[in-house]
């Protein structure tokens, strides 16, 4: 579409002017809900689907915003502010930091959900990566969404209307909201308009990361991540030899759990001292020791916690190199096959046209067989240096 | 064998039959002097600081008196108080045994009777293979049998590491065959292995051992070995043999470095390393990958997937080298 950017709460959707109009709609008319002045047009549970980076719980957001604010999403109020920051009494995030999440947490939810709202409009909550769920949460939810209480919204998101992301009597129960993955100049646009960035930098950025906004900007401003991306995508050229194959697999895995243990270090200290101060820790006077007392278990807990993140961020940083490498190998196919579409690593044209004069259009294909194979395995819980080492046997040159 | 100079025993070790064999040899010896000798045992925890001063004071009628305190670890501080006050001042007539199992809890009660003079019996866990073979064939002797080397071997894999149960069962052979334990002896009473991990499958199944990677399996299955454990032994024992195989010709020590292996380890999978083809390894490296996978929930029977991933490591063992 050719409209101008869409404003307030709607301008972070990138690239979506259809969904972006649904759920104005939606929202006008749950705002004439709240006045009284008509019913309909407005549903209780949304399903957003969209591959990775697509913009599925910016968009939730921006919905929930545009549900709050009495201007309907004007980014200016106190309301869309709230939200945006994650702080609105009436709107309930479930962001998984493990890599699954619990029916403890969801029934938690539902109690919370059956409120009226607090402040008088709708009573939100976003289940980001509602893949995530496991059955019994997922159970637990479905409780919630059919019969919902009258002020409240359940928004969901999940990369596609699979069973194998959502179940079928969730999905069936929600109004899906399908979005696609934005054209790189969108995202160029945003990373200009909304970060600062420089266009040519956020050109590249917004061309190698394939439409995922989050990843085009980390990649536009951290060099760390550019390095990494770099290190990814030498691989296909490198591997030689069978020690070759091994030395790669063995720097993929690392590099990931660097990134991952980086994350940790800035977080996972200041969250363990924020609680022991919250549970008494330093504290003199009388009383102060029995105050302490017991806080070990909850310590504990939150370790696990932790440790729960750590292995869902090495899991996403491997995922994310993988996925490099998938396109790499999707260029190359192209490249040999002659076709005129435009390569996701066109900055790398070419180290792509070089691999696809040096394999047959089959072999391309294998190896990207491959990638995805090992992204497969790692899902189903195989160990990541034994999943990736059989993959980078497999993409070896001949 | 009383103590001469000392009548303070401390037994101390991680191994317990070996600690309740020194307990009954002290016994024995205060028994051989005084047949109506006084003996009591006491865990440490349950007992009363009075109730030791009693124990510890001299008899109204003069006999001796054997006071033996188990799990000195668990004594509290008076009780370890009291024990160190009457080692600086003991009686003749009273044997105290302190048992003591290892470790760091109340090490200063350990260090302190030594220090005071006591007669200490080691019971040190027995960790190496060869210990336990010695340690079968002084048993056997002890019941005045015989055993030869390969029917020992035979009597650890079929009865596993634990002590007491080493010790019974060559007890039970001597008796059954008047001394003489051989081979054929221990082959006729006892069959199949008590300990086998998923590294002898792996170790087996990377020589392209057939046959004997599957019985080891079916045995590793049957004593409770994970599927998971298996099969994440034979992905690192067929990535230790690429790593090796890839890695060419460097010394030992820098290999180890290089690879972030032991040493001993990477002296036997270049071992095993012999007699890959490259075809081969790329296969089989994918065969673990896959196996990883089934046996965490991708098939109905993770038993048959781990039978089925031997089966495919052998073929890929046997693949001839040549152009990939």
């Amino acid at each position: 579409m050719t409209t101008a950017t869409p404003a307030g709460v709607w301008a972070d959707v990138v690239g979506q002017p259809e969904t972006v109009a649904t759920l104005r709609a939606a929202s006008a008319a749950a705002a004439r809900i709240v006045d009284g002045s008509g019913s309909g047009g407005m549903t209780h549970s949304w399903l957003f689907t969209g591959p990775a980076g697509s913009g599925r719980s910016v968009a939730a957001r921006a919905f929930a915003a545009a549900l709050q604010c009495p201007r309907g999403g004007c980014g200016e109020c106190a309301d869309c502010h709230t939200v945006h920051a994650g702080t609105h009494a009436d709107v309930h995030v479930v962001v998984p930091e493990g890599l699954w999440i619990g029916v403890k947490e969801m029934r938690a939810l539902v109690r919370t959900a059956a409120r009226r709202p607090s402040a008088g409009r709708w009573q939100v909550v976003i289940v980001e990566d509602a893949d995530r769920l496991t059955e019994g949460a997922a159970n637990a939810l479905l409780k919630a969404v059919e019969e919902p209480p009258a002020r409240t919204v359940f928004l969901l998101c999940a990369p596609s209307t699979h069973p194998d992301d959502v179940p079928l009597t969730l999905r069936s129960r929600c109004r899906v909201v399908p979005l696609r993955v934005p054209d790189a100049a969108a995202v160029a646009e945003v990373l200009v308009r909304r970060d600062g960035i420089d266009p040519a930098q956020a050109a590249w950025a917004a061309g190698a990361s394939q439409g995922h906004v989050g990843r085009a900007r980390w990649l536009a401003r951290d060099e760390q991540a550019r390095i990494r991306r770099k290190a990814v995508l030498d691989i296909p050229l490198s591997l030689r030899t069978l020690a070759d194959c091994f030395a790669a697999a063995d720097e993929l895995v690392s590099s990931a759990r660097e990134e991952a243990q980086t994350l940790s270090r800035e977080r996972d200290e200041p969250e363990a001292e924020a609680l022991r101060v919250a549970l008494g820790a330093g504290g003199t006077g009388k009383g102060a020791a029995a105050a302490s007392r017991g806080s070990a278990a909850q310590l504990r807990d939150l370790e696990k916690r932790q440790k729960l993140r750590a292995t869902r961020a090495q899991r996403d940083a491997l995922d994310r190199a993988l996925v490099d490498l998938a396109g790499f190998y999707r260029d190359a196919l192209a490249a040999r096959s002659g076709a005129a579409v435009r390569l996701w690593h066109s900055d790398r044209d070419t180290d792509v046209r070089r691999l696809a004069r040096g394999l047959t259009a089959e072999g391309l294909l294998r190896r990207l067989d491959a990638v995805l194979a090992a992204r497969l395995a790692l899902e189903l819980n195989v160990k990541p240096l034994v999943a990736i080492e059989a993959m980078t046997v497999r993409l070896r040159l001949p | 064998m009383t103590a001469a100079e000392s009548s303070i025993v401390l037994v101390h070790g991680e191994e317990e039959l070996l600690r309740g064999r020194a307990v009954s040899a002290a016994v024995a010896g205060a028994r051989r002097s005084d047949p109506d000798c006084d003996v009591r045992e006491l865990a440490a925890a349950a007992l009363a600081p009075g109730e030791l001063f009693d124990l510890l004071s001299p008899s109204l009628f003069g006999s001796t008196r054997v006071v033996a305190i188990t799990d000195a670890h668990e004594a509290g501080k008076d009780i370890v108080g009291q024990l160190l006050d009457y080692a600086r001042d003991q009686l003749p007539e009273i044997v105290l045994v302190v048992v003591h199992p290892g470790g760091a809890r109340n090490k200063a009660l350990v260090d302190g009777l030594r220090a005071a003079g006591a007669r200490v019996v080691p019971c040190p866990r027995l960790t190496r293979a060869d210990e336990r073979l010695s340690f079968v064939r002084s048993e056997v002797r002890s019941h005045g049998g015989t055993i030869d080397a390969a029917a020992a071997a035979a009597l650890l894999d079929a009865v596993g590491s634990d002590l007491r149960e080493l010790a019974a069962t060559c007890g039970q052979l001597v008796s059954d065959t008047g001394g003489r334990v051989d081979l054929a002896t221990v082959q006729r009473y006892h069959r199949g292995r008590a300990e086998v991990s998923g590294f002898s499958v792996a170790d087996r199944a990377v020589v392209g051992d057939r046959a004997g990677a599957l019985e080891a399996l079916r045995w590793a299955l049957s004593v409770g070995v994970p599927h998971v454990v298996v099969a994440d032994a034979l992905a690192d024992g067929v990535r230790s043999v690429g790593q090796v195989a890839s890695a060419g010709r460097a010394s030992t020590a820098e290999l180890a470095r290089a690879l972030g292996m032991p040493p001993w380890k990477l002296e036997r999978a270049r071992k095993q390393a012999r007699g890959w083809s490259e075809r081969g390894l790329h296969r089989a490296m994918a065969v673990v990958a896959d196996l990883n996978a089934e046996v965490k929930g991708t098939v109905a029977d993770p038993s048959y997937a781990l039978e089925r991933a031997i089966r495919l490591l052998a073929e890929a063992h046997a693949e001839p080298a040549g152009r990939r």
